[in-house]
């Protein structure tokens, strides 16, 4: 059984002239221990699916439609505090920006033990020593030292470091993962990368990992989900989304990967905009940058159906037609 | 740290000296200390003799020089009105008008930082609008309508405090306070709450906007994904964030306390500076006001370099340890 499965996803944001939908009918699951890419340009969607399944939507933002099952159990519709209560103990949470995700006032040793506290029964000495153990795990040096530094006195790899260590330390079995190295310098993010995967495989830690690096996407993760325009275009095994892509979005990100082990740093860039979410077209989304476009495509929407050895939103591929 | 608050004091010796030069340019330009202490009759030699006494025939700057050499030991000249040293009359009116001040500074931050962070929190709640509003009245009703408003009300209407004076004092040394006595107590209350209103609602406006931006802030978001309870990210995380900015206002305005409290001192006749320099401008008291003056700047740079150190205790980016 997944461990997350997210079915027919809408989250809306009403505004003065009507409602935005910024997600629509999203699907996909996550088994446990496995790592899933979401790739996509900016403003697909990609964080408000994350912050859709912690249930930290910014209102006026909310789940209009669909569930979102954890473990079994529905998530979607539980009350703030039995949310509040997943959040960091089941599911946790990475971001982007080290330098701003953790408390400037807070020693990180008092975060990881006030996080652990919250979460575990845990005596104030073991949380000490867990705090210790976990800062050693994400290759602090000197933890046993520097356990109630505040993060200024670190370098930021080193925070996003204490980060990794705060969303793993109550040992959720879902971290969320809203591109982690963006902000990092390009030496440290290989580094980093290597430390969640590391993490994640001692632990059984599954991974929504969120970023626009297709090398990292293609390095790491087990199964990918491309976005566009709040929806999802295409999801499957990363060998395949990445050799053989049936969507024709996916294929214009693919289009510059020579192969799995060279590295781009940048999605590429296709033609036009991705539209905004009061003028998505109707019918495919994509329509107006689609080379292979049809008639059909401009009045019916695709759905996300096998095709290939993939699943795609796209007429021209459903059914095996390729 | 010690190489910070000597380059702070190194800082604030220019902005003393300007001041100073202020206080002492008073007396060249506003009025004349010769009529002052020889009255409207005297010959032209009363006047040379004078003049070279005070040292008024020399250069200008000398007279400067001379000025600061005085003020230094203390020595802030005779009060044209009271005839007595100003340094005397200043340091007898000055508890009064701190125990004033400090009542209203408490006062505004005891009220003002929970209700700010009660409406930082609740920000849509009846309770936070009603009191924006209320603050709204704080921050634009001027200070001697609201002291006699409360005159009108407690003193007047109901009795049951007292609407001037300072009630009775003990004396300590130099010191003198009404905090031990009920009818010292009694005296100060309605005017801390004239002083310290527009402290307060700018305390609360200021705390909750603060508290806000703070709100917004990753790490708070961050706090959330962690599964923290609000008590513990209201608290823990958002509070102190929130304070560090509040506290160099507030530390300023400590100093705008002092210095504003000429109204309130003058609406409750409250036996401080501010109505002692009330009655100084009204006789043209130029060495009152000229001491007053110097006196107001050394508070505001003292407030300052205090705050800062505060600044200290409180972030630690600031207590230094590189990476
Ligand atoms: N509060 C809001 N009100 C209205 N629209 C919003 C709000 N928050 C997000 N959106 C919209 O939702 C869409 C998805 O945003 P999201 O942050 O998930 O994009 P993303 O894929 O993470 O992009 P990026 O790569 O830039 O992080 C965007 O079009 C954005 O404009
Ligand atoms: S459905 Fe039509 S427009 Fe959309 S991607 Fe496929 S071919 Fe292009
Ligand atoms: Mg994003």
């Amino acid at each position: 059984m997944a461990l997350l499965e997210v079915s027919q996803l809408c989250v809306e944001f009403p505004t003065r002239r009507g409602t935005l939908r910024a997600l629509d009918n999203i699907s996909f699951g996550i088994e446990p221990g496995e790592i899933l890419g979401v790739v996509g340009e900016s403003g697909a969607g990609k964080s408000l699916t994350g912050s859709a399944i912690i249930g930290l939507l910014e209102p006026p933002g909310r789940v209009a439609s669909g569930q979102i099952i954890f473990d079994g159990k529905r998530i979607d519709n539980l009350d703030q505090e039995a949310m509040r209560a997943i959040r960091g103990r089941h599911i946790g949470a990475i971001f982007q920006d080290p330098l701003t995700t953790l408390d400037p006032l807070m020693s990180v040793g008092k975060q990881l033990i006030e996080t652990m506290q919250t979460h575990l029964k845990l005596s104030d000495r073991d949380a000490k020593a867990r705090a210790i153990q976990w800062l050693e795990e994400v290759g602090i040096p000197a933890a046993s030292e520097r356990v109630f530094a505040y993060p200024h006195q670190f370098s930021g790899g080193m925070r996003q470091r204490v980060v990794i260590a705060l969303a793993l330390c109550a040992e959720p079995r879902l971290v969320i993962a809203d591109e982690p190295t963006t902000a990092l310098d390009v030496s440290i993010q290989a580094q980093i990368i290597t430390l969640m995967r590391r993490l994640a495989a001692d632990h059984g830690t599954s991974i929504m990992l969120v970023t626009h690096d297709m090398g990292v996407i293609a390095e790491t993760c087990d199964r990918v989900a491309v976005m566009y325009a709040g929806r999802i275009v295409e999801i499957g095994p990363v060998e395949n989304v990445v050799r053989s892509p049936q969507h024709p979005y996916t294929e214009g990100l693919m289009g510059s990967i020579p192969s799995l082990e060279a590295r781009v740093a940048r999605l590429r860039q296709i033609d036009g905009a991705m539209p905004r979410l009061n003028a998505i077209p109707q019918g495919c989304a994509f329509n107006p940058r689609c080379t292979k476009v049809m008639d059909r495509c401009r009045e019916e929407r695709p759905d996300l159906l096998p095709a290939g050895t993939t699943e795609a939103a796209c007429f021209l591929v459903q059914g095996g037609a390729r | 740290m010690f190489a910070f608050i000597l380059a702070r004091l190194l800082q604030a010796i220019p902005v003393l000296l300007v001041v100073a030069f202020i206080s002492f340019a008073m007396f060249q330009f506003v009025g004349d200390p010769l009529v002052a202490l020889l009255g409207q009759n005297f010959t032209a030699e009363e006047a040379d003799r004078m003049r070279h006494t005070l040292g008024l025939d020399q250069p200008f700057l000398v007279q400067y020089v001379h000025f600061l050499g005085r003020v230094l030991q203390g020595d802030f000249g005779i009060s044209y009105r009271l005839a007595r040293p100003v340094g005397e009359l200043l340091a007898e009116r000055l508890p009064a008008t701190v125990e004033l001040s400090l009542t209203a500074a408490v006062l505004a931050l005891l009220v003002g930082v929970p209700l700010g962070v009660l409406t930082g929190i609740k920000r849509n709640a009846v309770i936070s609008r009603a009191m924006m509003v209320f603050s709204l009245i704080g921050v634009s009703l001027p200070t001697f309508l609201i002291g006699i408003l409360l005159i009108l009300f407690f003193a007047v209407q109901l009795g049951v405090l007292p609407s001037y004076g300072r009630g009775d004092i003990v004396h300590f040394s130099h010191w003198t306070t009404g905090f031990l006595t009920s009818s010292g107590r009694q005296a100060v209350i309605l005017p801390a709450i004239t002083l310290g209103m527009f402290q307060m609602t700018l305390i609360l406006r200021l705390v909750r906007s603060e508290m806000l931006e703070v709100m917004r802030s990753d790490f708070i978001k961050f706090a959330r994904a962690r599964g923290l309870t609000s008590r513990a990210i209201n608290f823990n995380h958002a509070l102190s964030n929130t304070l560090v900015p509040v506290f160099t206002i507030v530390g300023l305005q400590l100093g705008m306390l002092i210095a504003f409290s000429i109204v309130t001192e003058t609406v409750f006749q409250w036996p401080g500076m501010g109505l002692l320099l009330v009655q100084s401008i009204g006789n043209a008291d130029i060495p009152v006001m000229s001491a007053y003056l110097l006196l107001i700047a050394v508070v505001f740079v003292t407030i300052n370099l205090v705050v800062d150190l505060l600044y200290f205790a409180v972030d630690p980016r600031l207590r230094g340890g590189g990476k």
